[in-house]
């Protein structure tokens, strides 16, 4: 028997109509059966797995627990080198703005949310901390030195931070050297930091209800204890964090496709990864909204015949239809229960 | 034209009786061809959505900060969590399912493409939802989150590190536009209804043959809205 191929017009027309025959069904009662019967599974995943919630981190447990790496980022946020100093819009007018070819996307809508990484991060939380005029006379003498002399001073404290102690008090012992006041302006934002005060200090605005955690995230980011801990919980992007949950619990899975593209070349070491996986992300996305439309991608399910396990009841009535056997004539002859009236309009419809 | 002609009221109810009449919006019927496993999916996906409000609601009478001091706000968070993933697990079988019918067929591309952005802006909400937790969990997918919208622009006004503004999309906006979108695309599918099984090419001839030497037995007819 020769096969034919239909056009895509032929099987446009032929589903437009259902001349067969209709079963009895009860809508209602399948969508309330659906909700217990998940309502049954969450209850049961509820009591035997529970959810995870793992405590935030502080930036006073962070500057109590590292507090080398809390200096050594508050150092750079102070010269101009941290992560977010360097970020670009819509923090700061940083050089590292993710860019595709010419496209700028990330600077085009500009600096939304400003952010001064030495004045938000450092002077202005040391200029809150009162008694102590050794810190304004400090935070002063920097403020006036030359670009080169802050530059000198800063870069010699975060070499000499790498071989820092941790002394009585949470304090850190650094080896000598040509530091100018940098080490007092630092050892006050430390005591600040491990008193709890930064947490406020961040979080502060013109406002008295505070919802906007960005500075404070941001500078826990340039530092070292949301990716240790990310680590353990295997939450870094090269472990497909970003579809993981803490623990052992299924995260966003329906992310996979998104954390993949980090995971290869050029991705994965590409300065603009962000800017591409998302326009690559949006592009397929479009595809995806757009299949029946897309020649190729909407002929493949009849290239892969999984249709023919679905509908093999009907397929199996129009087999017998077609050797004069029971059925009848009649296409789709299957399904149980009496036959009912169609309802008007096209082939009835399930919800799903 | 006459004042009730002219009547908005009158023209929406009568446009929505003649698209939907309510035979064909809440049918005792179904055609003979709906009898696979892979139809219950649909309907799974609707009945987690419905489970993800009801705890949802609960969770926000509470406030945000409830579920990480109290049993019963843990409990509700519990089932949140879980309905959420079930309701993906049951949407993307449900998706591939509708994709391996061809389901657009016949006038339902709009039913597709409904369908296809509730699945993306339902990523969206619950991505809202993991960075408005207020734990470890939020801060590290906030902190992570931001450089990917950042690098579109997007972060200018979608602002991942401002709880306040996650929590309103969660618990608001964005809940808003799925059921929004779910709806239409239950509507749209009681309007074009299931689409019919592909046909089978090495059938055709034999089924014509067969047509044309039998006689039809009565049935019922249906045209396509699309």
């Amino acid at each position: 028997m020769k096969r034919r191929r239909y056009s895509n017009t032929e099987l446009n027309d032929l589903a437009r109509h259902y001349d067969g025959p209709y079963k009895p069904y009860d809508l209602v009662k399948e969508l309330c059966i659906a909700i217990a019967v998940v309502g049954a599974l969450a209850l049961l995943l509820t009591i035997f797995l529970s959810s995870p919630d793992e405590s935030p981190s502080t930036i006073a447990q962070w500057s109590r627990q590292m507090p080398a790496d809390f200096v050594t980022t508050a150092v750079s946020e102070l010269d101009g080198t941290s992560d977010t100093a360097q970020y670009g819009p819509p923090y700061d007018n940083g050089p590292n703005a993710q860019i595709v070819w010419f496209v700028h996307l990330q600077s085009w809508l500009g600096v939304s949310h400003p952010i001064n990484t030495a004045q938000d991060y450092v002077y202005g939380p040391l200029g809150a901390v009162t008694g102590d005029p050794g810190v304004r006379a400090a935070t002063a003498s920097y403020r006036a030195a030359p670009a080169k002399s802050q530059t000198t001073w800063t870069t010699n404290y975060t070499n000499a931070l790498a071989k820092a102690t941790v002394g009585r008090g949470d304090t850190l012992v650094v080896p000598p050297g040509n530091y100018g006041p940098v080490p007092t302006m630092m050892g006050a934002l430390l005591a600040l930091a491990q008193a709890g005060g930064l947490d406020g200090d961040l979080l502060t605005s013109s406002q008295f209800y505070q919802t906007d955690y960005t500075k404070p995230l941001l500078f826990m980011a340039d530092g070292g204890l949301l990716a240790a801990r990310a680590q353990q919980q295997h939450l870094l992007g090269e472990q497909w964090g970003m579809m993981n949950e803490t623990g052992s619990y299924p995260g966003q899975v329906w992310l996979w496709l998104y954390t993949f593209w980090y995971q290869i070349a050029p991705f994965n070491s590409s300065p603009n990864a962000d800017a591409l996986v998302m326009l690559i992300m949006g592009f397929l996305s479009v595809c995806f909204i757009l299949i029946p439309f897309i020649p190729g991608v909407r002929d493949i399910p009849r290239a892969i015949p999984i249709y023919r396990l679905i509908w093999r009841d009907y397929y199996r009535e129009q087999r017998n239809t077609a050797a004069g056997g029971p059925g009848g004539a009649s296409p789709g002859g299957g399904g149980g229960g009496p036959p009912v009236p169609a309802p008007p309009g096209p082939a009835g419809a399930a919800t799903g | 034209v006459s004042a009730r002609e002219r009547n908005w009221t009158v023209r929406l109810r009568e446009a929505g009786v003649r698209a939907l009449p309510p035979e064909r919006l809440l049918p005792d019927g179904q055609p003979a061809y709906m009898s696979s496993w892979i139809y219950i999916f649909g309907v799974l996906t609707i009945g987690a959505l419905v489970i993800i409000i009801g705890s949802g609601v609960i969770l926000g009478l509470k406030g945000p900060a409830w579920w990480h001091y109290t049993g019963i706000g843990h409990f509700f968070n519990s089932i949140h969590l879980w309905a959420v993933e079930l309701f993906f697990f049951f949407m993307v079988i449900h998706l591939w399912g509708k994709f391996f019918m061809a389901s657009w067929r016949g006038g339902r591309a709009r039913t597709w493409m409904s369908g296809a952005i509730s699945f993306l802006i339902s990523i969206a909400a619950a991505f809202t939802g993991y960075v408005s937790q207020q734990n470890f969990d939020s801060q590290w997918i906030a902190t992570q989150a931001k450089d990917g919208l950042n690098s579109t622009g997007v972060g200018a006004f979608f602002n991942v590190l401002n709880f306040g503004q996650m929590y309103t999309y969660h618990v608001l906006l964005l809940p808003v536009v799925v059921v929004g979108l779910v709806s239409a695309h239950i509507l749209l599918v009681r309007r074009s209804g299931i689409v019919p099984p592909l046909p089978l090419p090495e059938l055709l001839p034999a089924l014509a043959v067969a047509a044309s030497t039998a006689e039809a037995p009565e049935t019922a007819s249906a045209e396509s809205a699309g």
